[in-house]
């Protein structure tokens, strides 16, 4: 029914030419108007902002780079008016920055550290890079191992009550192989020896406390009587409930079983590794500084700090009094007092809990301090997670059969970390700056180092400070800011389209 | 079937299945744990402190110091008690954390808002702000300002000034000092009248503005009022006030009020860092307010002004406080790094005490007893305050 359209004389029959945009919306001069120029206000503010930036650019330039001294043996070269930057300083202070007074003909083992960590980590930051298992275990298991073993120098020289210790300890913790292959009903019935005698270890253990025994001897060394013999009961009940995991056809005996083995096996591997004497000369902690120092006591306060705090933000969420009331108390106290006082804390009052002539090292005892208080803030970025994840998903997950601890590692944690992602890296680059109040306790950390660096009378002149800082500012800045962009784009990534 | 249930019809369980008996049975075990946890604590520190001759007890407090506290806001002096100098300390921790949170919270807000401004040049310089100065350690803004900044300065003879009644030097600033004479409380009681007189002329606005709609401008004439009164007051008995101007003696300023480098660098670092972190909280904030209730109230006709005042600010504050609230306490605890510069607050009067004494615990726990206090505290004032801005719903 239409009509013949080559018939109408005012349809086109070819579009129009397109007109260029007003001028005062389209190419620099537009967006100049847009975004700059878009009011009196607007203008007055552009040109007050402007010429601040100017000058602020221009002055550091020309203090950095025009007026900055380059070369030089010591501060006779930046002493005078009008003299920037002081970077001799830099180039002759940089080594002990990065490793304090770490010997120098040793300074390739932490290098090495670096090297390793460095190596490990960028594939695990890499999204696409494959077989994410297997290098987080690197990274929380044999890197640590590594880095101890590089840094101190290892042969730690265990005694031989330690091993004993480890080991009746591993075998009494083999009396739950049983009631994790069979459950806890049917575990208990199988072996009820085992639980027996790991019981009376415990009591004889614990009557140590109380009684003071004679010690005895048996052949070779004098032992304590009671610690002894509940020794050798642990050792038995480990001895009976292995045999019971073993005599069972089933599979589940012999996989429980697998996993014991597996734990046991390392740990004693571990003390073994840490014991053998690799020929590395020994380097105390207090030789320890700069950059090296700052990045121990991070990545221990952030590997430390996640576990821990998981751990309290359920037990603060648990039905069980006792056990939130223990949460609530500790994350609340050590969220409630500034981090240089549970540093003065670590360092003086600690070596008063422990029992005379034990004694550990400075830089330990601050590990300690750190690692408890950022399991605390942890413990609540956590928690903030578990709240916002639906009720529905728990009950789902109960629905289903699922244990509390199966419901949390399978179902609750992975949806709770995973929102929590962005609060979790504003709290390890938090924890990364925190990391330099340790200087005030006497450990030479990377601000500790430049600051008595900054003191050494061979580089004293009025430059001298400035450049220091700046220098120790711009490290710092490259890692946190490195770290808050790092966090911005994995949250992108694992954005799963839940937000409106 | 009737063979694994009992008379009330419920199963029987073994007690190990039982959730309830489990529970009891692991919180028993923790409070076995942590008990004998204590006991092994409380014994060891017992005998250290023994082998190392410490009594322990607060009768060190009533002791006499035997150091000096460069600022101080009581008279204390050397032969004060250990005590009052922890007490010295704790008011110039509340003096810092307040100036400084009154600082930061109105940098924060400038900052936060220029962050949102349509101009792209002061949006740009805001965020250069936030992410320059949040991502360096505050330690080592402290240092920065201390000895970078401050340090250069002219000396005392050569002091920038400004009127001649202030002076900035390496000494610190020095400002005149208020000194009032006879009949000066005054201007004190004009000063509460005005606060009467304006907080009644704001109830007397809301009521006629609900009844008739009509508005006052409550603002500008409380500001009246402030001003106003008070210098009646004064006026009325003559202005008995005058200053005492800090004068160059020898190699330092005498009289007038000194503040010194360490409390200036204190206050620039926490207030200059910590405006980062409310800056964003406030962006935050006015971003959570959907733009509908915007584009709304400009519909209504409300003039841009308006629309931020009477529209985004009242529903961005309810996002923007409990942030807020947790940057003040950690303010406050961040003013403890104080102790690295040597400016008096508790922390640093407290280290100075334990050097002395060697009363660790006590010292520690004063402190630990302090801080959660001032925490509870605030986050308590805080809860109320946002209980009252909540969002009342139906």
């Amino acid at each position: 029914m239409a009509a013949d359209p080559a018939n109408l004389a005012y349809v086109r029959t070819e579009e129009a030419p397109l007109l260029p945009p007003p001028a005062n919306e389209a190419g620099v001069r537009g967006w100049l108007i847009k975004n700059l120029f878009s009011s009196p206000l607007n203008s007055l503010l552009t040109i007050l902002v402007g010429a601040f930036l100017i000058w602020l650019i221009w002055d550091t330039v020309k203090w950095g780079l025009f007026d900055a001294v380059w070369t030089g043996e010591n501060r006779e070269a930046c002493t005078g008016e009008g003299v920037g930057a002081c970077w001799p300083l830099i180039w002759d202070k940089f080594p002990q920055w990065m490793y304090g007074f770490y010997p120098i003909d040793q300074r390739w083992r932490p290098n090495l550290v670096f090297l390793i960590g460095g190596a490990a980590l960028i594939p695990m930051l890499i999204p696409s890079v494959g077989g994410k298992l297997w290098n987080a275990m690197f990274l929380l298991i044999f890197f640590p191992l590594i880095t101890i073993i590089l840094l101190s120098g290892g042969h730690v020289n265990f005694l031989a009550q330690t091993y004993a210790a480890v080991i009746a300890l591993l075998l009494l913790a083999a009396v739950i192989v049983p009631i994790a292959a069979f459950g806890l009903e049917d575990g208990l019935q199988r072996n009820r020896p085992g639980i027996i005698l790991a019981a009376a270890a415990l009591l004889v253990w614990l009557g140590g406390f109380l009684v003071d025994t004679p010690s005895i001897s048996i052949g070779f060394a004098r032992v304590n009587a009671l610690p002894f013999f509940s020794m050798l009961l642990a050792f038995l009940a480990g001895v009976v409930s292995l045999k019971v995991a073993l005599a069972d056809n089933s599979g589940a005996g012999r996989s429980a079983l697998k996993g014991w083995a597996l734990i046991a096996g390392g740990l004693l591997l571990a003390m073994l590794l840490l014991d053998i004497d690799f020929g590395l000369e020994p380097v105390e902690t207090s030789q320890w500084g700069g950059l090296l120092v700052t990045l121990v006591v991070a990545v221990t306060g952030i590997v430390a700090s996640l576990p821990i705090g998981i751990l309290l933000a359920l037990g603060r969420r648990s039905k069980m009094p006792v056990v939130r009331m223990f949460s609530i108390v500790f994350i609340e106290i050590w969220r409630g007092v500034p981090l240089i006082t549970v540093l003065f804390m670590s360092s003086v009052m600690l070596p008063l809990f422990l029992p005379e002539g034990v004694n550990f090292d400075k830089l330990l005892r601050a590990l300690v301090g750190v690692a408890l208080f950022s399991s605390a803030y942890m413990a609540e970025v956590v928690r903030a997670g578990l709240q916002a994840i639906p009720r529905g998903q728990y009950e789902g997950a109960q629905a289903l059969g699922l244990s509390y601890w199966q419901m949390m590692a399978k179902i609750i944690l992975p949806q709770a970390l995973k929102i929590s992602i962005p609060n979790i890296v504003g709290n390890f680059i938090s924890l990364f700056k925190d990391t330099t109040l340790v200087s005030i306790i006497g450990i030479f950390d990377l601000l500790g180092i430049v600051q008595a660096g900054l003191r050494d009378a061979n580089w004293a002149s009025a430059a001298s400070a400035p450049t220091g800082y700046f220098t120790v500012a711009l490290i710092f800045w490259v890692f946190c800011f490195g770290m808050s962009r790092y966090s911005m784009f994995i949250e992108r990534r694992l954005a799963t389209g839940h937000k409106r | 079937m009737t063979a694994t249930t009992d008379v009330a019809g419920k199963p029987r369980v073994s007690p190990w299945n039982d959730p309830g008996k489990r529970a009891l049975l692991i919180q028993i075990i923790l409070l076995v744990v942590f008990a004998i946890l204590a006991y092994e604590i409380v014994q060891n520190t017992l005998a250290n402190l023994r082998s190392r001759n410490i009594s322990s007890g607060f009768d060190f407090l009533s002791k006499s110091s035997g150091f000096d506290i460069i600022q101080s806001l009581v008279p204390y002096s050397s032969n004060s008690s250990y005590g009052r100098a922890l007490f010295v300390g704790f008011l110039n921790t509340l003096l810092i954390s307040a100036v400084s949170i009154v600082a930061a919270t109105i940098i924060g807000f400038v900052m936060g808002i220029m962050r949102l401004s349509k101009n792209w040049l002061v949006a740009r310089v805001a965020t250069l702000y936030i992410e320059i100065f949040r991502n360096i350690p505050l330690l080592l803004w402290i240092f920065i300002f201390y000895s970078a900044v401050l340090k250069p300065l002219p000396g005392p003879r050569e002091a920038l000034t400004i009127f001649d009644s202030f002076f900035l030097s390496n000494r610190g600033l020095m400002m005149p000092r208020p000194l009032f004479g006879d009949g000066a409380w005054l201007g004190g009681v004009g000063f509460l009248l005005a606060l009467v007189a304006c907080w009644l002329v704001a109830r007397g606005a809301k009521a006629r503005q609900l009844q008739t709609g009509e508005t006052f401008p409550v603002l500008w004439t409380s500001i009246a009022l402030i001003i106003g009164l008070p210098l009646i007051g004064f006026a009325l008995v003559g202005f008995p006030i005058h200053w005492e101007y800090p004068v160059l003696q020898g190699f330092n300023f005498g009289g007038g009020i000194a503040v010194i480098p360490e409390f200036m660098a204190l206050f620039l670092a926490l207030s200059i860092y910590t405006g980062t972190y409310i800056a964003e909280s406030v962006r935050a904030g006015i971003m959570a307010v959907s733009h509908g209730q915007t584009e709304a109230a400009l519909a209504l006709g409300l003039r841009p002004g308006r629309v931020l005042r009477l529209v985004v600010v009242p529903q961005a504050m309810r996002v923007i406080i409990p942030p807020l609230a947790s940057t003040y306490l950690s303010l406050t605890k961040n003013s403890s790094l104080a102790v690295a510069i040597g400016y008096p607050d508790l922390v640093a009067a407290g280290g100075t005490v334990l050097n002395q004494t060697g009363q660790a615990i006590e010292v520690v726990g004063i402190w630990m007893v302090v801080y959660l206090s001032l925490s509870l505290l605030t986050s308590g004032f805080m809860n109320w305050f946002n209980a009252r801005m909540r969002l009342v719903e139906r």
